[in-house]
């Protein structure tokens, strides 16, 4: 692997950039590999890395359906926070935070973590209420979080209107300051070119058709598009389509799938300096370092694989952006999408083993995926090596929905749903 | 914007209606006497295919009646609506009609 540094970039400059070298090979699967990951996204590609780099397995294989980083990797508003209500919650979520910290160096790529700080607004008494709760449960357990009022906000956030003439006002702000944003593509890039130096193989464009179990009941492999690869361990991170894999082995999962969608802007100075996100008027909008506004919008409300959604739910967000962003009101938009995001009942994700040995799914991420990325696939990597959950992902069981224990963040509004 | 055709009203576009979730998921008789595997199934666990797909829907400004669609989650595409209390049509022998 080619050390990425100030040095190299001009040794190279000398050389007319012709000797860089693919970041990661092309590789065709082996007949068999020590443990295989469904998914080559940003968790599916973490996993991988995390278990070649501190479990010792090198015999890996990721197998992707299209192109890493192509699902929702490559399709979310980059956003990073972790003040959530629930201590679960907040474990995993800040456990992710933390790595993000260090992940550029980690990986010797740039992944432009930018903590700019996240801000939650308040419109009415309620969300008062409910934020300020989250601010004192965030603090409890070691998460930064604080309360600000209108002024504050506005000071924080310049372009943020604050008159008490809007059909919601804003009446004061939950701000996590280590909050942000990054670059999402450079994550799973990072983490494949990291894998691949491991020896981990990415083997892309090739679909998987079915899960081989054995007469035990245990994981034998998996079939693909390119034949069946053999491997004891098989860990599914298949984000909208993890359903559609888990029903190969024979399991219904407590999932649903639905498009959310986003948009961007067209590229302007810089003039947004945070991430501010309206849970009660849905506005969820940052600037991305090319000068777009990242806007997410809201998911549809029905079960699809479309990747697209209906135009009346960005425009509904369009509405509050423009009503607490004046500024923005004459500005185009340039492009939405929309990834199919897996929903849990409870809205908290899935890390855990599966009732099928050697199955193990990584999951139900719903809207709110990838701020977890390194620290969801650092415990799921845990949890397929030992055999056995970290503590930070012992709670996010399957099981939880029989035995009553829910994470229920979906009450919480902590998350934007 | 789809468009779903109402059994009552005829065609209207979705932002009419609210989705009401996989259909032809039956409330058991005597919650008491299940396990809590059975229960939990009836709770959360849903079909979510990638394909054809039978759900309920509401025509929450129209006629304000609860009534079963077959779409395809792919395009999205809706094969046909129907009563609520009627059966499954055979949705696939439709989609390819």
């Amino acid at each position: 692997m080619q050390n990425f540094s100030a040095f190299a970039l001009l040794q190279r400059a000398f050389g007319g950039h012709a000797s860089w070298q693919p970041q990661w090979r092309t590789p065709e699967p082996k007949p068999a590999y020590d443990a295989i990951i469904v998914g080559a996204g940003g968790h599916g590609l973490g996993t991988a890395y995390y278990l070649a780099r501190e479990h010792g397995l090198r015999n890996i294989a990721v197998i992707e359906r299209g192109w890493l980083g192509g699902g929702n990797t490559g399709r979310n508003t980059t956003i990073i926070r972790s003040n959530y209500l629930f201590d679960e919650s907040a474990a995993l979520y800040d456990h992710a935070v933390k790595m993000w910290e260090t992940l550029s160096q980690e990986l010797n790529y740039n992944v432009m973590y930018s903590p700019r700080g996240v801000m939650m607004l308040a419109h009415t008494i309620h969300d008062i209420q409910v934020f300020k709760r989250h601010v004192h449960a965030n603090r409890a357990n070691g998460v930064d979080n604080e309360w600000l009022t209108a002024e504050q906000a506005k000071e924080f956030c310049p372009p943020l209107n604050i008159s008490p003439k809007l059909r919601y006002p804003v009446l004061g702000a939950a701000l996590q300051r280590r909050g942000g944003t990054a670059r999402h593509d450079a994550v799973a890039w990072g983490y494949a070119r990291g894998a691949d130096a491991m020896g981990v193989d990415i083997i892309q464009n090739c679909e998987v058709t079915g899960i081989r179990r054995g007469p035990d009941g245990a994981v034998t492999g998996v079939e693909t598009a390119k034949g069946f690869i053999a491997s004891k361990k098989v860990g599914v991170v298949a984000a909208g389509h993890t359903g559609v894999v888990m029903a190969m082995a024979g399991l219904r999962m407590p999932l649903e799938s639905f498009p959310l969608q986003a948009l961007v802007s067209e590229p302007v100075k810089p003039v947004f300096p945070c991430v501010v996100m309206s849970n009660t008027v849905h506005a969820y909008i940052s600037q991305s370092d090319k000068g777009e506004l990242v806007i997410g919008a809201g998911t549809d409300a029905f079960v699809s694989y479309s990747q697209r959604g209906g135009l009346h739910i960005p425009s509904h967000t369009l509405d509050a952006i423009c009503e607490l962003f004046p500024m923005f009101r004459r500005m185009r938009m340039l492009r939405n999408w929309g990834g199919i995001v897996d929903t849990t009942p409870d809205r908290s994700p899935i890390i855990a083993k599966t009732p099928v040995p050697g199955l193990y799914v990584n999951c139900g991420w719903g809207t709110g995926g990838f701020k977890a990325t390194p620290g969801s696939a650092h415990v799921f990597a845990h949890t397929i090596a030992r055999d056995e959950p970290h503590p930070i992902n012992a709670p996010f069981t399957m099981e939880r929905f029989r035995d009553g224990v829910m994470i229920d963040e979906a009450a919480a509004a902590a998350v934007a749903h | 914007m789809l468009l779903i055709d109402c059994p009552y009203c005829g065609k209207r576009p979705e932002i009419e209606f609210a989705y009401g979730g996989e259909a032809h998921i039956a409330r058991p008789l005597d919650p008491s006497a299940l396990s809590d595997e059975e229960w939990a199934e009836f709770l959360y666990l849903r079909t979510n295919p990638k394909g054809l797909h039978a759900e309920r829907w509401r025509h929450r400004a129209g006629c304000g009646r609860f009534f079963n669609a077959v779409r395809d989650t792919v395009s999205d595409f809706f094969v046909t609506t129907y009563k609520s209390g009627e059966p499954r049509p055979d949705a696939a022998r439709k989609a390819s009609a």
